[in-house]
Order: structure tokens, then C-alpha cells, then sequence
């Protein structure tokens, strides 16, 4: 892409995020806005992917609420975003785990990927 | 009116005060040279004429090279002309992005990408068969009736037909100024514009 419209968007870029791929499974702190009140609101889920690049990259995370698979689609630079907190490394073998849509149960569960430091 | 020539550079996005994702395009707008003022007394009406852009000098010709001379300028590629320009210049002085201003609407003119030859639901935005049975096994896309019978017995002029669609002049209006860098002459526009990248376009305000 062009430097100058690269330039446009380098001070937007958020670097202080964690690195998380899919079938991690993260926490998103998020900001909502009520009327002129701002309050944090956590979202909990397995990341399914990250697409685009970018100040367009967004992540979707998926998570059974109440028996229900509610997924929540992310722009990953968005000033919205609190903080994201790591709780777990997935061990998948795809960059894209849609295939979790349809297991249910202990089929949807994802082994853990040990990181020895 | 007023304006400048620039090059759409590519889109990209910003986030905004709201937090919301907008999608915006980045053009290079001039600095545009003054390479001629027409005045009612000596051409019949107001106007001023800017150009952008080097042109090679062996693409040059003379008479080219005679008219940007006079403006002690090299020969550009592309020239515009306003009429009734609201800007105090003299031939031969520099305007740049400073004329803009943050949040203001401006309109951009360029020219649309190619499409080639595209049918009628494409060029014309016709709602095609809608069914793909009843016998319509190879007539989805297809324009229907062009006319009445024996009564006019003939297609009249102007019906909407498939043919060569894009690379024709195009205006986007009022588009909101979301960023300006006046050391690069960069602006940032929101939403998208005509052409391709690397193209020429005119913004008006």
C-alpha cells in the first residue's frame, strides 16, 4: 500500500495488546457508552479468527451463553477496546475454527497449548 | 467556486470521536501553480486556471511550454479552470490544502473505473428474471422488452441497454474533510471517490 496513506493510520495502531490467535481464549474489556456515562463490560470467549490487516483487523471471539453460541465481531485497533487479557493458549490447526459452530459440548472443548518459558 | 487537482492515493480508515470504524480515501492535493486569471474585461468572464502535476520534457510542446512560462512555472500535466473563484491570486502563485478546512463538505471529481461491457442489470440496475425456473433457464439476466410492435416499429433512442459502462467523468458530493496535512499536502476524505488509484481528481468546495 501507498506510505502516505499507511502514515495516515500509524498513530491509531494499538501495540498494546497482547498476541492472541484462534483458539485462544480471551477476555475483551470493552467500553460502552450510556448516555454521557462510560462503563466496562467483559466479554469471555475462544477466538475464532483474525482477519484483515492493518488498522482493518478485527477478531470475532464465540462464546455459549445460557446454551446459546453468541459471537461478538471486534475491530482490533478500535479506541473502544479497554483491554484484552489472555486466559488460555488454544492448540488448533487452523488459523479460522468455524468448525466449533457446530460441536456442541465436550466435542467444542479445545486442548490447551502449554507455553514453556 | 474553488478547488484544487490532486491524485487519489487509496482508502484506509479512521476511527472517529465515537469510536466508530470510517472508512475514507486519501488524495494528494496539489500545490497547485496559477497559470492563468481571466477577467471579464479581457476574456468575457471571471475565471482562474490552475495546473498539477510534471510533465516530461520531452513530451513537451511548445505552445505548452509558452503558456506555462508565462506563469514562470514548468509544464503540467493537468490543468483545471474555475469560474468565479472567491481566492485573491496572481498568475504564477502556489495554492495548496490550506484553502480547505477540517469538517468542511468538499465534492471530488475524477474519472470512474472501467467496467468494460457489462449487461442491463449491472449498467442500468435492472431487477433481471427473478425466477430460475418457468422455463427462464438462460434468461435470468436478460434486458426483457426493448419496445412496443408494428406501432413505433422501431427502438427508440435513449433505451436502456447492455454496452460500455465506467471510465466516464464522475462527482461525488459533499464529502466531509476528516484530516489535513499541510506539510504533505495530503487530505483525508470520508468515504470513497471515483477511479483507481493514482488517478487524477478535482476537489471543489
Amino acid at each position: 500500500m501507498n506510505l502516505i496513506v499507511n502514515s495516515i493510520t500509524q498513530g491509531t495502531l494499538r501495540t498494546d495488546l497482547p498476541d492472541f490467535k484462534a483458539g485462544d481464549r480471551i477476555t475483551v474489556f470493552y467500553k460502552i457508552k450510556e448516555g454521557a456515562k462510560e462503563r466496562i463490560q467483559q466479554f469471555q470467549g475462544d477466538v475464532l479468527q483474525r482477519r484483515n490487516s492493518g488498522v482493518n483487523e478485527m477478531f470475532t471471539v464465540r462464546k455459549i451463553s445460557n446454551g446459546v453460541g453468541v459471537e461478538r465481531i471486534f475491530p482490533l485497533h478500535s479506541p473502544y477496546i479497554d483491554k484484552i487479557e489472555v486466559n488460555r493458549h488454544g492448540k488448533v490447526r487452523r488459523a479460522r475454527i468455524f468448525y466449533l459452530r457446530e460441536q456442541i459440548g465436550k466435542k467444542a472443548r479445545i486442548k490447551e497449548r502449554r507455553i514453556i518459558k | 467556486m474553488n478547488g484544487l487537482i490532486g491524485k487519489k492515493l487509496g482508502m484506509t480508515s479512521v476511527f472517529d470521536a465515537d469510536g466508530r470504524r470510517v472508512a475514507c480515501t486519501v488524495v494528494q492535493a496539489g500545490p497547485c501553480v496559477i497559470t492563468q486569471v481571466k477577467t471579464e474585461l479581457t476574456d468575457g468572464y471571471n475565471a482562474v486556471q490552475m495546473a498539477f502535476g510534471d510533465k516530461k520534457e520531452r513530451r513537451v510542446n511548445s505552445a505548452e511550454k509558452g503558456h506555462f512560462g508565462k506563469a514562470n512555472t514548468t509544464t503540467k500535466t493537468d490543468v483545471v479552470e474555475y469560474r468565479d473563484c472567491d481566492m485573491d491570486v496572481t498568475l504564477g502563485s502556489i495554492i495548496d490544502v490550506s484553502i480547505f478546512e477540517e469538517g468542511e463538505f468538499v465534492d471530488v471529481v475524477g474519472t470512474s473505473k472501467g467496467k468494460g461491457f457489462q449487461g442491463v442489470v449491472k449498467r442500468h440496475g435492472f431487477a433481471g428474471v427473478g425466477q430460475a425456473t418457468h422455463g427462464q433457464h438462460n434468461r435470468l439476466r436478460a434486458p426483457g422488452s426493448i419496445g412496443a410492435c408494428s406501432f413505433p416499429a422501431r427502438v427508440f433512442k435513449g433505451t436502456r441497454m447492455a454496452g460500455r459502462m465506467g471510465g466516464e467523468r464522475v462527482k461525488a458530493f459533499n464529502l466531509t474533510v476528516l484530516q489535513i496535512d499541510t506539510e504533505k499536502n495530503v487530505l483525508v476524505l470520508k468515504g470513497s471517490i471515483p477511479g483507481h488509484n493514482g488517478s487524477t481528481v478535482f476537489i471543489e468546495k
